[in-house]
């Protein structure tokens, strides 16, 4: 007998047989790569499911700019290394041609991404669009199936999706219509960094612990020129490190040493605290937020 | 660290979600803001304190009605193990989530309620882990809080429930008494029970022996993806691409490819992290073999001496999950393995009543309904009887013109 196999290597595998599965039914697939650590996995995970063969997808990113200048360097840089093609598609080409109004100017442009990540799937009508997202991230993401199945508009109902038995994935859509896939469904946050660790994969840097200047609005806010210190409000430069890379506006970082993949594995493993409680000042608006989100055709 | 995939069924009234919740909190997976959240939760709701059933409602219609609508997942860690949990709702019009719940669980726990007994809903949840063929069933005797921790109330209930078990042919069945509510028996041992000597229910799921749940005898290599990258170098590569689904292999083996039946040895199992000597199911590797020979996507690479069978026709437990109901000889499509069909139900040859486990005739299958099927099948399937393995003898049914999957499949006999 082989050695026995890890909880990781059973991960590994089955995210591996998802991707095959879509490759080999699904006409034009797509992997949403954002630079984030989960995408980053996802990219490691495509080179173990097709090599020594091309992937059998574009990389596609939906860039709202207000992104971290680093994680948008480490994208480019991935790509580049891995030689596959990288779409970019931006939020700002959606408000620039009315697709998206703003309120105000630096609104977080979390949400925005739906409108754009649509438009872009029609564009290229794609019919099968890999996510990093995983279930132990929000409540909503709990009940979602690995093949998600989106309607023409995109949208998610929750209360009507198929059955999902054993791991016979049922591909099938209607032109118009097209499927969210994540293979990282049953992984972790430790899982996650377990496997960085494991594979000795670069992550962009704002990941481990770094100094930065922040100010204090219920949690930790970056200083960027997206967020100003405001009147009254006192800026720190304390050590932090991101959990999450998102949109810069609404993105707290966590006060942490870690400065290794190693050292993250043992704070997560004593983290009190979830990954999107943690750092997302957008999930916090209700208890339902990221579903509502998910109905309307977020990742 | 390995993984164990259990599914929990019951209703709300036997404190499923509340079970999970002491399972989480006590193995200290619960974290600050989720609490604070379920601390607001029952406030408004005029509650106090903390009630951990919350933390298993997902979606906002859930939350309203104080319900749960579909299986979620649920994720914890111990030192020794790596759990997932499949979180079904209990109630008759769900057999469908149980099901799709039951169909990747190494266990099933089986939550019957100290003061009502073994009900309908007890017997039903055990016989859907049974024809699933969950290997390992957990009774877990909830709520003996409210029964003074009667020993002789829990002996009842083993009692009854064991011979209902054995005669399902459940093998191996463990029973715990515990209160979901007080944590006794969960994670901590109880002070209340003495007289039980048992492990706790955190102890039995880190426990229990799975390595053999999977069936580790017969090679079974379902054909995902051919890749023939034309790449410079390497321009002879041809890997067939795929995942163990049961058994072991070994670079040299002998090996065949059904249905064709052309045979060949294994030449190389490649990995992107080098190509290695042998390798076992669940594993996702790229053979290559010493012939050339036509193989495509749905073909099955197994061992000569113990093949799976080819049929045109078989018999299958069919669970019906779509409200359009099945009618004899309707035209579906079926997936099994990577193999996609086209299928015609034959014959419904019965119906099982599954609270009663008794069988009748059937005109038709209604959604929740489970009945034994003739199907015929435009190409061979190259499969096995669901009770020896699991991945060669499952398949979904799809309805061809609404894309739906509409039952699940278990093949019963070839």
């Amino acid at each position: 007998m082989p050695a026995r196999l890890s909880h990781l290597d059973v991960l590994e595998s089955e995210a591996l047989h998802i991707m095959r599965e879509v490759a080999a039914e699904c006409k034009n697939p797509v992997l949403l790569f954002s630079g984030g650590k989960d995408s980053i996995v996802m990219l490691r995970l495509a080179e173990k499911a097709f090599r020594p063969g091309r992937f059998p997808f574009p990389l596609m990113h939906i860039d709202t700019e207000h992104n971290f200048p680093e994680v948008i360097a480490f994208r480019d840089k991935r790509a580049a290394e891995l030689g596959e093609r990288l779409i970019v598609r931006s939020v700002q080409d959606s408000i620039d041609r009315g697709r998206i109004k703003l309120r105000h100017e630096n609104e977080s442009r979390n949400v925005m991404q739906t409108v754009t990540l649509l438009d872009a799937i029609q564009e290229f009508g794609f019919d099968a669009c890999f996510g990093g997202a995983r279930r132990d991230e929000e409540k909503a993401r709990a009940k979602e199936r690995i093949f998600s199945f989106r309607d023409e508009f995109g949208q998610w109902d929750p209360k009507n999706q198929r059955p999902e038995l054993w791991d016979l994935y049922n591909t099938r859509v209607h032109p118009g219509e097209h499927m969210r896939v994540f293979p990282l469904s049953n992984w972790t946050e430790m899982d996650i960094w377990q496997h960085i660790a494991r594979e000795k994969l670069a992550v962009p840097s704002i990941y481990y612990a770094h100094r930065r200047d922040v100010v204090w609005r219920g949690g930790w806010l970056p200083v960027s020129h997206l967020v100003q210190p405001r009147e009254g409000e006192e800026v720190k430069n304390i050590m932090v490190r991101f959990r999450t890379v998102g949109d810069m506006s609404c993105t707290c970082p966590v006060e942490s040493d870690a400065a290794t993949a190693e050292a993250i594995i043992l704070e997560t493993a004593g983290s009190r605290i979830t990954e999107r409680g943690a750092t997302r000042m957008d999930d916090r608006t209700s208890e339902a937020s990221m579903e509502l989100r998910k109905r309307e055709g977020y990742f | 660290m390995d993984l164990l995939r259990f599914t929990t069924a019951g209703s709300v009234d036997d404190g499923k979600s509340t079970l999970i919740g002491r399972l989480l909190y006590d193995a200290k997976s619960i974290f600050e803001d989720q609490l604070q959240a379920m601390e607001r939760s029952t406030e408004r709701r005029g509650g106090t304190g903390v009630d951990l059933s919350l933390l298993t409602d997902g979606l906002q219609a859930e939350r309203e009605q104080g319900i749960t609508i579909d299986v979620a997942y649920r994720y914890f860690a111990t030192p020794r193990r790596k759990f997932i949990i499949a979180d079904t709702p209990g109630h008759e019009q769900y057999t469908r989530n149980m099901v799709t719940g039951a169909s990747t669980a190494n266990l099933a726990i089986v939550l019957i309620d100290a003061r009502k007994g073994v009900l309908t809903q007890s017997r039903r949840h055990a016989y859907i882990a049974q024809l699933l063929g969950i290997p390992h069933l957990i009774a877990a005797i909830n709520k003996m809080d409210l029964v003074d921790y009667s020993e002789a109330i829990y002996h009842t209930i083993k009692t009854e429930f064991s011979a209902f078990c054995t005669q399902l042919g459940a093998r191996d069945v463990s029973f715990i008494p515990i209160s979901a509510l007080h944590g006794d028996n969960v994670v901590d041992r109880s002070a209340h029970m003495p007289w039980y000597t048992g492990d706790t229910l955190l102890n039995t799921l880190e426990g229990i022996h799975i390595q053999h749940d999977i069936n580790l005898r017969d090679f079974r290599f379902p054909v995902q993806l051919v890749c023939s990258p034309q790449i410079s170098g390497r321009p002879d590569f041809r890997g067939y691409m795929g995942r163990i689904e049961s058994g072991s292999v070994r670079a040299g083996d002998e090996i065949v490819v059904l249905p064709s039946g052309h045979r060949s040895r294994i030449k190389h199992i490649v990995t992107y992290d080098g190509n290695i000597t042998e390798a076992c199911a669940p594993q996702s590797v790229t053979l290559t073999l010493e012939d050339h020979i036509d193989i495509s996507r749905g073909d099955m690479i197994v061992h000569p001496e113990n093949p799976p069978r080819s049929a045109h026709e078989f018999h299958a437990m069919l669970c019906w999950m779509s409200e359009q109901p099945l009618q004899p000889r309707g035209k579906y499509l079926i997936k099994h393995t990577t193999h996609t069909a086209k299928a015609v139900v034959q014959e419904i040859e019965h119906k099982v009543d599954i609270n009663t486990l008794a069988t009748g005739e059937a005109s038709e299958l209604k959604m929740n309904e489970i009945g034994r099927v003739l199907i015929k099948v435009q190409r061979p399937l190259v499969c096995d009887v669901y009770r020896n393995n699991r991945a060669s003898g499952a398949f979904i049914v799809i309805d061809e013109h609404t894309n739906n999957t509409v039952a699940a499949g278990m093949i019963a006999a070839v």
